[in-house]
């Protein structure tokens, strides 16, 4: 084998470390304990954080990548992948994780921006990034910059699912409205929604987006979870769902059953019994400009 | 000709979208739940999370009836954590981790790193030539028992292997627009399919076919 002939971090690799991610619950985990019952709970991926979103919420002040300790030692006790988050627009953060050999970055609105005009340029990093979106025009604005996925912004550390069902309804619908469309006025779309052509055009040409969606912000519940399957979500991230509830590893499990069988109420309703109370939550609609965390990037 | 992918998690659409790619007549039914194995004339294992697929196929009581299905000889194809699955031994497995050990072989998971150390390269595949492997956190296979053959391999690492109606493969075919390999797995049902019609076997002719 000639090492010179081996393709490292192309677009191929980092999209395709996406799709083998599909039809999955990534779970963030904030230490090795948790990691533990994330695996053996079937899912595909953990999200290594210092604090779930919602102890974020609650903590305020300025949140920045987690401890590299904290994350060698969750990459230390499972096999699964490993994702982390950094700051929008932080990109020595990423290279931080880089180096530690994450095997994902999440570019996340969910810890304070470092940078309000200009997000990571993904594209230089050999890991595959993963960015939060709310509409079309932001999901291709982010593929333009490098990420290999996207998912759904949601309104992290909530429990409540309504954002991540606006954000996800938002761009199933956008796409759908690219059909038929010509090219003169694609290009009018694509100036619209601020993206560029030729994602528009990708897009349309796919009916789907160019990489795999994901749902995340807000999922408290295998009922949450089965929901954005069903409104055309690849997987689900659930944050603060699992560990916020009164029985994590029931709550884990339930999950993965229902993603794989969201279409199938009745064992919908098998994995839904008895797992206690899920995690107490806020409605989003109550927080304030500054509280919510979506606004954040663009 | 029916087959079935394993759907329970992982590149399924890509899979599906190669098989109708090498043959236009061929029905692909998706399989999440029990029941379905059964039918199929070939099947299919995914790219995705091996340890996922154990935890979802044992609760979803599908395992039984994959080993089952190779017993009878139905032809399968395996990608990266199909293969692991199939596999006799597991290095590096997670805990507790348990796989359907009807693949005489000894695989190495991530036997190439992390996402980092995701690579495309040039590999030889048997009968069919040069192929793009696309290895994403990759297995190899180890060590093979009698009646394995070794049909790929990166330099002198084992990265594909057949044993009887079994391919394995450690990179994803069903990332790339190349579809021979897909093409050699339908060759493979068709053939089975073929002697099974000129057997007495009566399962076969009630199998759904439209």
């Amino acid at each position: 084998m000639k090492l010179e002939e081996l393709r490292y971090g192309t677009e191929l690799i980092k999209r395709g470390f996406a799709k083998m991610q599909k039809g999955g619950v990534i779970m963030d985990v904030t230490n090795p304990e948790q990691a533990e019952i994330a695996e053996s709970a079937g899912a595909v991926a953990v999200m290594a954080l210092q604090a779930v979103p919602a102890d974020i919420r609650a903590a305020g002040g300025v949140a920045r990548m987690a401890d590299p300790q904290t994350i060698l030692e969750i990459m230390d006790a499972v096999t699964i992948p490993v994702m982390a988050k950094v700051r929008i627009g932080h990109f020595v953060e990423a290279e931080i994780l880089e180096a530690l050999g994450v095997d994902m970055i999440d570019e996340s609105e969910v810890l304070t921006p470092a940078d309000e005009q200009f997000h990571i340029d993904k594209k230089r990093f050999k890991v595959p990034f993963v960015c939060g979106a709310r509409d079309l025009g932001e999901a291709l604005r982010r593929i333009d910059e490098g990420a290999a996925m996207i998912r759904t912004k949601g309104e992290a550390g909530t429990g409540d699912v309504k954002e991540a069902v606006r954000h996800m309804r938002l761009i199933q619908s956008a796409i759908r409205e690219l059909k038929g469309k010509t090219e003169e006025e694609l290009k009018l779309v694509a100036r619209k929604i601020e993206a560029p052509f030729e994602l528009v055009k990708e897009t349309a040409e796919l009916g789907r987006l160019p990489v795999v969606n994901f749902a995340a912000g807000g999922i408290a519940t295998p009922a949450d979870a089965a929901l954005m399957m069903k409104l055309g979500a690849d997987g689900v991230f659930v944050g603060s769902g699992i560990f916020k509830s009164e029985q994590p590893e029931k709550m884990a499990s339930a999950i993965v059953e229902a993603v794989n069988n969201y279409e199938n109420p009745e064992v919908l309703a098998e994995v839904s019994k008895g797992l206690g109370s899920p995690m107490k939550g806020i409605d989003a609609r109550t927080l304030s400009e500054e509280e919510a965390l979506q606004t954040r990037g663009w | 000709m029916l087959i079935g992918v394993l759907a329970v998690q992982g590149d399924v659409s890509e899979h599906v979208d190669a098989l109708k790619r090498a043959c236009d007549r061929v029905e692909v039914v998706l399989v999440r739940k029990r029941g379905i194995i059964p039918e199929c004339d070939g099947i299919v294992i995914p790219g995705g999370e091996s340890t996922t697929f154990c935890r979802l196929l044992e609760k979803e009581g599908i395992w039984d009836e994959i080993v089952e299905a190779v017993k009878r000889g139905v032809p399968v194809l395996a990608t990266c954590a199909g293969l692991i699955l199939l596999s006799k031994e597991v290095i590096d497995s997670a805990q507790g981790q348990r796989t359907l050990g009807v693949l005489n072989v000894k695989v190495r998971r991530n036997a190439f790193g992390r996402q980092r150390e995701s690579f495309e390269a040039m590999v030889d595949v048997k009968d069919i030539g040069e192929y793009r492997g696309v290895f994403i956190r990759a297995p190899v296979v180890e060590e093979v028992e009698n009646g394995v053959d070794v049909i790929s391999k990166l330099g002198d690492k084992i990265v594909g292997v057949r044993q009887n109606n079994i391919i394995g493969f450690a990179f994803h075919p069903e990332l790339t627009d190349d579809i021979r390999i897909h093409r050699l797995f339908l060759d493979l049902v068709k053939a089975v399919e073929g002697r099974m019609m000129g057997s007495f076997s009566p399962q076969t002719s009630n199998s759904p076919s439209s």
